[in-house]
């Protein structure tokens, strides 16, 4: 019985991390803007389809990883200052609008850059089960979990400890006094949306080995994201993890305790039960209505 | 600009529109395509009511357009239920399960109500997915023609005219409501619920029920979808249905009925149009997706409509 | 509308005349139309599809067409959605006035182009493995895909000889798998077999060792039969051996392509599978009859894309062939005559066995159209 539960456990933590980080990136850029992201699944998916086809290509795998990730800023970057920047001032579900024209627009150019197919990167660390208990768990679901601890932890150093992750705290909290008192917004967004794309090719990366990656994999990891960073609170890195964790986990057990055909229902059931009773996520700001 | 302003010449317009485009209609598939965005459009301006006046986003309504169509398909299929009722049936039941979840959803805001949407239509998509029993599951279900007093609405030209009548009629309903009592306090709330408060509108109870009024819209464009198409398959429900519908929205011009519509037929005809690039589809769609947003950010219909009032204003 | 620059005829259009036989070649083109989901869910079936509809119309028209007509090869991409297929079967039939349709990638997709089909007298080619597609009976409808239902016999039969009685079935909840799954529980109850455990994922969850958990705790389970394609079969296997799991495992014919073995690495070491003829073309014996026109084919294929071929592939190959064979017959394209024609196909052999149809049968295929294989040393091993 246990042996069975921990399984169910590991199985929601490999998800449940995985979400997390995919998360994470929602949550940066929501802080800097105000935007949901919906083109952040497709940063996951350049991070991953990048290195899986340098390794492909006989590239060290350290190596592969760090152009991805460079790749990966790039087109955040450029995102931002062609598309993002130009609507600044524009409504929220404008500029929400193109990000999904974007997403749109970065899947197609993968299929078309790349293929269709599956690719695959090896395990960072071997392929031999970690058994306990009873149960176990892969190597490569320890770099995740690994990856979004050591994210949250940097991300939380950037925020409150230097000058430029305060001034982007601050510009979230409220853009034209943090414009009156010497912050450039601009710059600011431009850094959310590059740091954002940088979360997303970790996540895209250290992922790969378990779920493999394809010009379409962005879409499910961005949903899953955006669940999990609406669930802990939106601009909340640590909700972002929360509520990843949360999703992942009542996905798996759900799938041991229920019924696998409906787990993703139930996981988007407890969701709305929870944003029934929380409003705004477990760990986000409370709204103030501006009258 | 008169044209779009006074409530009987926008809709003579449209009437007019819709009347002559059939000269330049060739054949069944420009028909049909004529046909898929006059559907389109009538969920887009139900939708449009909730987003564009009402400033609540949802991002569930394909749900909405599924449940009508399904409904449609098992009340006439299973249990011989005449095609007109059965698509009242479904409304009526899509009505009582939005009024259902629009209370406590409703209170969510912003992105949190694009959330709670967004479950509830992929919730119903997975329903729809799985109880094949009922559904035909994946592989879809077949439904037969639509009657109307004992004539069969079949054939590209039959529809055509059907779908026309019902869009004016939406356009009519959607231009009257937004003049009534509850689409001022629709306007009010959008503005600012806690000044619409004050001013004695029941905040809350006005957005369930443009909710529940844009969700009745799409579940009967999805009733008739499903007789048009003669076979619906559960993607008609999925995330990206509804994603592209807020998309038709959004491009067409938030808070204009006739914006509304202009997004639907752009956004139905833009994929027939690029069909022919292949591969680099995608990245046309999502390239002009994206422009159209930057450069005319309040939509194609009020963007356009402010160049000509500028124009006019030099001459 | 009707200006749009169609590529596919003018990219096709100078290849034949650089081909240099444009005298030979004077009357109107054979169009055929086709509808696939070339991208969305079901592209790893679409994709490939795409390419050997290309690949063998121009290779058809570098030989000089069919009855000294070129042919003419429109393609349009539904993306996997049963409402898109519709429209572009219509906008095929309607507009670019094709001959015949080939396609409907899956079993949603050619169902939502059937009504079209047959109310438009289309004769329509299905690339899908539904069994409602062709039965009842649709006067205007084919396919050529082995049925969901034949591969799942392969697999329960070969259960049976191992003396398997209790399984547990896993199965992609989308359309491919659900089919399959469903199919499955028919045939194993038909042959005495015993479901002790039946669960879902979809198409991409990360991980599934909750419902293989599940399974491995349930009583009595003596094989495991996945029915899924895509990326799920792979994350299936390498989770099974990631519990330890011990007792057989069996995939569909929907992994059969050397990018499963690829993804799942050495968990796939020992698995059993149902696959064409085509994708173990070089183990076939020589005296099987599909073995030449199979070697040809993956050859042809793989030397064009460069990349290996899948079961999915042979599809439109077949449709292909037995819709050019029929215009040939037919002597024109007069599409009752046609239809005719293709009814009457009688002993083609194709990547996906031999086919023999009739106006009760609209797909013909020998039940022997699979091999049982099993994948030993990352490669496949021919078992029967």
């Amino acid at each position: 019985m246990f042996a069975e539960f921990l399984q169910y456990l590991f199985s929601g933590l490999t998800s449940g991390a995985i979400y997390a980080l995919a998360g994470l990136g929602f949550a940066i850029i929501y802080n800097a803007s105000n935007v949901i992201n919906f083109a952040q699944g497709e940063f996951i998916m350049i991070g991953g389809m990048t290195a899986a086809s340098l390794v492909a290509a006989g590239t060290p795998l350290w190596l592969a990883v760090a152009l991805a990730l460079v790749v990966a800023m790039l087109v955040g970057i450029a995102l931002e200052r062609l598309a993002i920047e130009p609507a600044r001032d524009s409504d929220v579900v404008t500029i929400v609008i193109i990000t999904i024209g974007a997403s749109i627009f970065l899947r197609g150019a993968a299929q078309v850059i790349w293929d269709k197919e599956f690719h695959s990167l090896p395990a960072f660390s071997g392929e031999t089960p970690i058994a306990l208990s009873g149960a176990t768990l892969m190597p490569q679901s320890l770099w995740v979990i690994g990856s979004s601890a050591l994210a949250i932890a940097a991300l939380w150093w950037f925020f409150n400890r230097t000058l430029f992750g305060k001034a982007m705290l601050a510009t979230s909290h409220n853009r034209l006094a943090a414009q009156l008192v010497g912050i450039g917004v601009k710059r600011v967004l431009l850094a959310s949306f590059a740091l954002s794309a940088l979360l997303g090719a970790v996540a895209g990366v250290v992922v790969t080995p378990i779920t493999f990656t394809s010009y379409e994999s962005g879409i499910m990891l961005g949903l899953k994201g955006f669940s999990a960073a609406v669930l802990g609170g939106l601009g909340s890195g640590l909700g972002a993890i929360v509520g990843g964790l949360i999703v992942g986990l009542v996905e798996a057990l759900a799938s041991g305790y229920l019924s696998s055909a409906y787990k993703d229902a139930i996981a988007f059931i407890i969701i709305l039960f929870v944003l029934f009773f929380m409003p705004s996520g477990l760990f986000g700001r409370r709204g103030t209505d501006r009258v | 600009m008169t044209l779009f302003r006074p409530r009987t010449g926008g809709i003579l317009v449209l009437a007019a529109i819709i009347a002559l485009v059939p000269l330049g209609l060739g054949n069944g598939y420009f028909y049909d395509v004529a046909v898929n965005a006059m559907f389109s459009a009538i969920v887009c301006i139900g939708l449009n009511l909730l987003i564009g006046y009402g400033g609540q986003i949802s991002l569930g309504h394909a749900g909405f357009f599924a449940l009508g169509a399904y409904g449609s398909a098992i009340l006439t299929g299973r249990y011989e239920v005449p095609p007109l009722a059965a698509l009242v049936l479904s409304a009526g039941a899509v009505a009582l399960i939005a009024f259902v979840l629009g209370r406590p959803i409703l209170r969510l805001k912003g992105h949190y109500l694009a959330m709670a949407t967004l479950g509830i239509g992929i919730i119903i998509h997975i329903v729809l997915k799985t109880e094949s029993g009922l559904t035909g599951g994946p592989d879809g279900l077949a439904l037969g023609d639509f009657t109307l007093f004992g004539l069969s609405v079949s054939g590209e030209r039959d529809w055509y005219w059907m779908a026309g009548g019902v869009l004016l009629l939406a356009v009519w309903l959607s231009l009257n409501l937004i003049d009534s009592p509850l689409g001022r306090a629709l306007r009010a709330v959008h503005g600012s619920e806690a000044g619409a408060e004050a001013a004695g509108v029941d905040s809350s109870g006005t957005k369930v029920r443009v909710f529940v009024i844009s969700a009745v819209f799409a579940s009967v464009a999805g009733s008739l979808f499903a007789h048009k198409n003669g076979f619906i398959t559960p993607d008609i429900g999925s995330f990206f249905h509804s994603a592209e519908l807020v998309t038709m929205v959004v491009l067409g011009g938030m808070a204009s009925t006739f914006g509304a519509l202009v997004g639907a037929v752009i956004l139905t005809l833009l994929p027939q149009v690029l069909a022919s690039f292949e591969q680099y589809e995608a990245m046309i769609l999502g390239a002009i997706m994206m422009g159209t947003m930057i450069f005319m950010p309040k939509g194609l219909l009020p963007s356009l409509a402010g160049l000509i009032r500028r124009w006019r204003g030099e001459r | 509308m009707g200006g749009f620059v169609r590529w596919r005829a003018v990219i096709l259009g100078v290849a034949w005349a650089c081909a240099g036989i444009g005298g030979a070649i004077a009357s109107e083109p054979i169009r055929i139309g086709s509808f696939l989901s070339v991208t969305g869910p079901a592209s790893f079936l679409g994709e490939p599809e795409k390419k050997t509809l290309e690949l063998y119309v121009e290779r058809a028209n570098r030989e000089g067409g069919v009855l000294g007509r070129r042919i003419e090869l429109i393609i349009y991409d539904d993306g996997g959605a049963g409402e898109k297929a519709a429209t572009f079967a219509k906008r095929l039939a309607d507009s670019d006035k094709v001959d015949v349709l080939i396609g409907g990638t899956t079993t949603g997709t050619t169902m939502a182009a059937v009504p079209m089909a047959e109310r438009a007298k289309v004769p329509l080619i299905s690339l899908a493995a539904g069994i409602p597609i062709i039965d009842p009976v649709k006067p205007w409808v084919f396919k050529v895909p082995h049925t969901d239902r034949m591969a799942a016999e392969k697999v329960i039969l070969d259960m049976k000889k191992r003396g398997i009685t209790r399984i547990a079935l896993i199965s992609e909840d989308a359309g491919f798998g659900k089919s399959g799954h469903d199919q499955s529980v028919a045939v194993a109850r038909e042959n005495g077999i015993e479901i002790v455990a039946d669960e879902v994922y979809s198409a991409k969850d990360p991980d599934v060792t909750a419902q293989l958990t599940k399974i491995k705790n349930t009583q009595g389970v003596q094989a495991v039969f996945n029915f899924g394609s895509g990326q799920g079969p792979a994350i299936v296997t390498r989770n099974f051996r990631q519990l330890g799991m011990s007792v057989p495992l069996y995939q569909s014919h929907g992994v059969a392509s050397k990018e499963y073995i690829r993804l799942a690495g050495d968990a796939a070491e020992g698995v059993r599978l149902p696959a064409a003829g085509l994708v173990v073309a070089a183990q076939l014996p020589a005296t099987d009859p599909q073995k030449p026109v199979v070697t040809a084919f993956k050859a042809e294929y793989e030397r064009a894309f460069k990349s290996d071929v899948s079961t999915f592939a042979g599809h439109p190959y077949d449709a292909l062939q037995i819709v050019l064979a029929a215009i040939n017959r037919a002597g024109g394209t007069d599409k009752a005559k046609l239809r005719e024609e293709i009814e009457k196909t009688s002993g083609y052999i194709g990547t996906a066995g031999t086919v023999t149809m009739s106006p009760t049968d609209h797909m013909g295929l020998s039940p022997s159209a699979f091999h049982m294989v099993e994948i030993r040393k990352g490669d496949w091993v021919l078992l029967d």
